[in-house]
């Protein structure tokens, strides 16, 4: 009885030690979690029902800042109008190009490495340095694409200076860089077994059959992985905007949500305003990964799960 | 059905060129801009080959602003936040993946779900902590946060981790080894390839950053080439070659860490991409 007793406190004991060591070990992501980013939303909340421009005491407005935003701010408006025009164009853009880019890559052919390493270039390079590329590119007179589309008989496009053209030469742009999203899939498409597409050809089914039943449902998660990062992505535009049109591009057309942020912090350092903007960033984020996160649940296909 | 193969292996060897060969236009362009003489970057049709060359573009680009100065900078903050982030994305990786505590899954799905948390929701009051500290202006606010590891790599160590076997670190405890040596001893060596996707992805990351060094670097001897560069726009806007040339440097040292580490750069992706 008494030794009993003795293991069970010794094993006790040991369960203690891990759990110690446990969170020793986890303990520099706990401590940052709480103090940069726990500790901080809650703190920007606090300022987000303040006025405060870092110079003079802040002082505490209630829920001005939000009714401002809400009722009274055309270049919100403008900012979100121009973040989601962003993601519906570029989000399903890159996806069907990434994804598309990636099968021809997965074709058993001589050289592939070298057009994967090709196609993958672009996204691991320097946002700045790349933006004063596509500046060069995109400037009207002078600028490389101009010049393309006029051989294709295509006649010249005002880019950048023209509020009908400004955004979808963010959209161009976004599409040179889907080597990221490519090679995402390209890892999905190898992943999925090759018997799957075996059986497949014994029940009689062609390519494209193949691609609709096989491929498609089996590199379903990662189709939603790409999917929920690529409208995450979209609403942190920041870079490429900030030098292109650093004041929202003409008739704030190039205004994106995280630009018109970062000038209301700091251009203009109204804090208080800027972190009401940025919670309602955190809330557009939120609702839209649960929308996309709901409607998983009919189309992303995991293999641990059995579908009725 | 052999000749059915050969064609369309053929188109895509064709898709392929094309795709290739659009992706590629934006470099030659920047290349060739970066060594034309002045006088021909606006001619219409425009000049393919610079004629004459003009290698000191690069010379004239580096030479205006404190290259050496900025380059060291960056080389600073990118190593730190390099040797910060392998180790405690690592060893906060190595608690998830093989410790016992209590509340562990709960917390493990809020690091995932931070993984989606825009950092621009809370860059305001974040600013106002590192400043308050009296930081603004330093490379701390920079360096610090790869302190405490990210979320994206402790996921991706952590699958790693995983995939060895629970009996190396029996082993290790038989023979007398604690925790932290057999994080140290025994599993860090075991997984060297997703500690080296872990070392390039933070090296592309802290590379790159512009926004970090945009809102807490005020002197221009502290500037890190992302932000040299567009400081330099702001100067030259007109000398597209001295830009080009500029921007060529600036991306140099990914083309290079790319070409000698591309296993590891996919590497990350597959670990990352397909169990996410």
């Amino acid at each position: 009885m008494r030794l009993i007793k003795r293991k069970a406190s010794k094993k006790g004991r040991l369960a203690r030690k891990e759990a110690f060591e446990g969170y020793l070990c986890i303990a520099p992501w706990l401590i940052g979690f709480l103090l940069l980013t726990l500790g901080p939303m809650v703190f920007s909340f606090v300022i987000s029902l303040m006025k405060w421009d870092l110079i003079t005491p802040a002082k505490f407005v209630g829920l001005e800042n939000y009714k401002t935003i809400f009722t009274d701010d055309f270049r919100f408006r403008q900012s979100l109008k121009v973040t989601a025009l962003y993601a519906a164009f570029s989000v399903p853009l890159g996806l069907i190009g990434s994804l598309s880019l990636a099968l021809l890559l997965n074709l058993k052919l001589k050289g592939m490495r070298l057009f994967r390493s090709i196609f993958y270039i672009p996204a691991i390079l320097p946002g700045v340095a790349v933006t004063m590329l596509w500046l060069w590119i995109l400037k009207p007179q002078g600028g490389i694409l101009n010049y393309i589309l006029g051989l294709a008989h295509i006649g010249p496009k005002p880019w950048l200076s023209d509020p009908a053209w400004a955004l979808p030469s963010f959209v161009i742009m976004s599409l040179w860089g889907i080597g990221g999203g490519m090679i995402i899939y390209l890892a999905g498409l190898q992943g999925v077994p090759t018997q799957l597409y075996e059986a497949a050809e014994i029940d009689g089914a062609g390519s494209w059959t193949k691609f609709w039943t096989v491929t498609i449902p089996m590199i379903s998660p990662t189709i939603f992985f790409n999917l929920i990062m690529g409208i995450i992505g979209s609403f942190q535009v920041f870079t490429a905007s900030f030098i292109m049109t650093p004041n929202g591009g003409p008739g704030y057309s190039t205004l994106f949500y995280v630009l018109y942020l970062y000038q209301k912090a700091f251009k203009y350092l109204q804090m208080g305003y800027a972190s009401a903007l940025a919670w309602i960033l955190f809330a557009i984020v939120l609702v839209l990964t649960l929308i996309v996160f709901k409607l998983s649940g009919r189309w992303v296909y995991y293999e641990a799960e059995v579908k009725q | 059905m052999r000749r059915m193969q050969k064609k369309s292996s053929l188109l895509g060897y064709a898709l392929l060129l094309v795709g290739s060969g659009i992706v590629m236009i934006p470099f030659f362009w920047l290349i060739s801009t970066s060594l034309k003489d002045p006088a021909n970057i606006f001619l219409d049709p425009p000049q393919w080959i610079p004629n004459p060359v003009r290698w000191g573009n690069y010379a004239k680009a580096l030479s205006v602003m404190p290259f050496p100065l900025y380059l060291l900078n960056t080389v600073k903050i990118t190593l730190t936040c390099l040797v910060l982030q392998v180790l405690s994305s690592s060893i906060v990786a190595f608690g998830f993946a093989r410790m016992r505590f209590p509340g562990k899954n709960a917390l493990f799905i809020v690091l995932l779900s931070t993984m989606m948390l825009p950092a621009q929701v809370t860059m305001v009051s974040v600013f106002k902590i590192w400043s308050s500290l009296g930081f603004y202006d330093t490379f701390v606010p920079l360096t610090l946060p790869a302190a405490f590891g990210s979320a994206f790599f402790i996921f991706l160590l952590r699958q790693y981790f995983l995939s060895v076997p629970i009996e190396m670190d029996e082993a290790a405890r038989i023979d007398g080894a604690g925790t932290f040596q057999v994080w140290w001893r025994v599993l860090l060596p075991q997984v060297k390839p997703a500690l080296a996707a872990v070392a390039i992805f933070a090296f592309m990351t802290h590379w790159n950053d512009f926004m970090g060094p945009l809102i807490y670097l005020s002197d221009p001897s502290k500037r890190t080439l992302a932000l040299a560069l567009w400081a330099f726009q702001g100067q030259y806007t007109t000398d597209w070659h001295l830009l080009m040339a500029a921007s060529t440097v600036v991306m140099f040292p990914l083309l290079v860490l790319f070409f000698a580490a591309q296993k590891y750069f996919i590497q990350g992706v597959v670990i990352s991409g397909v169990k996410g």
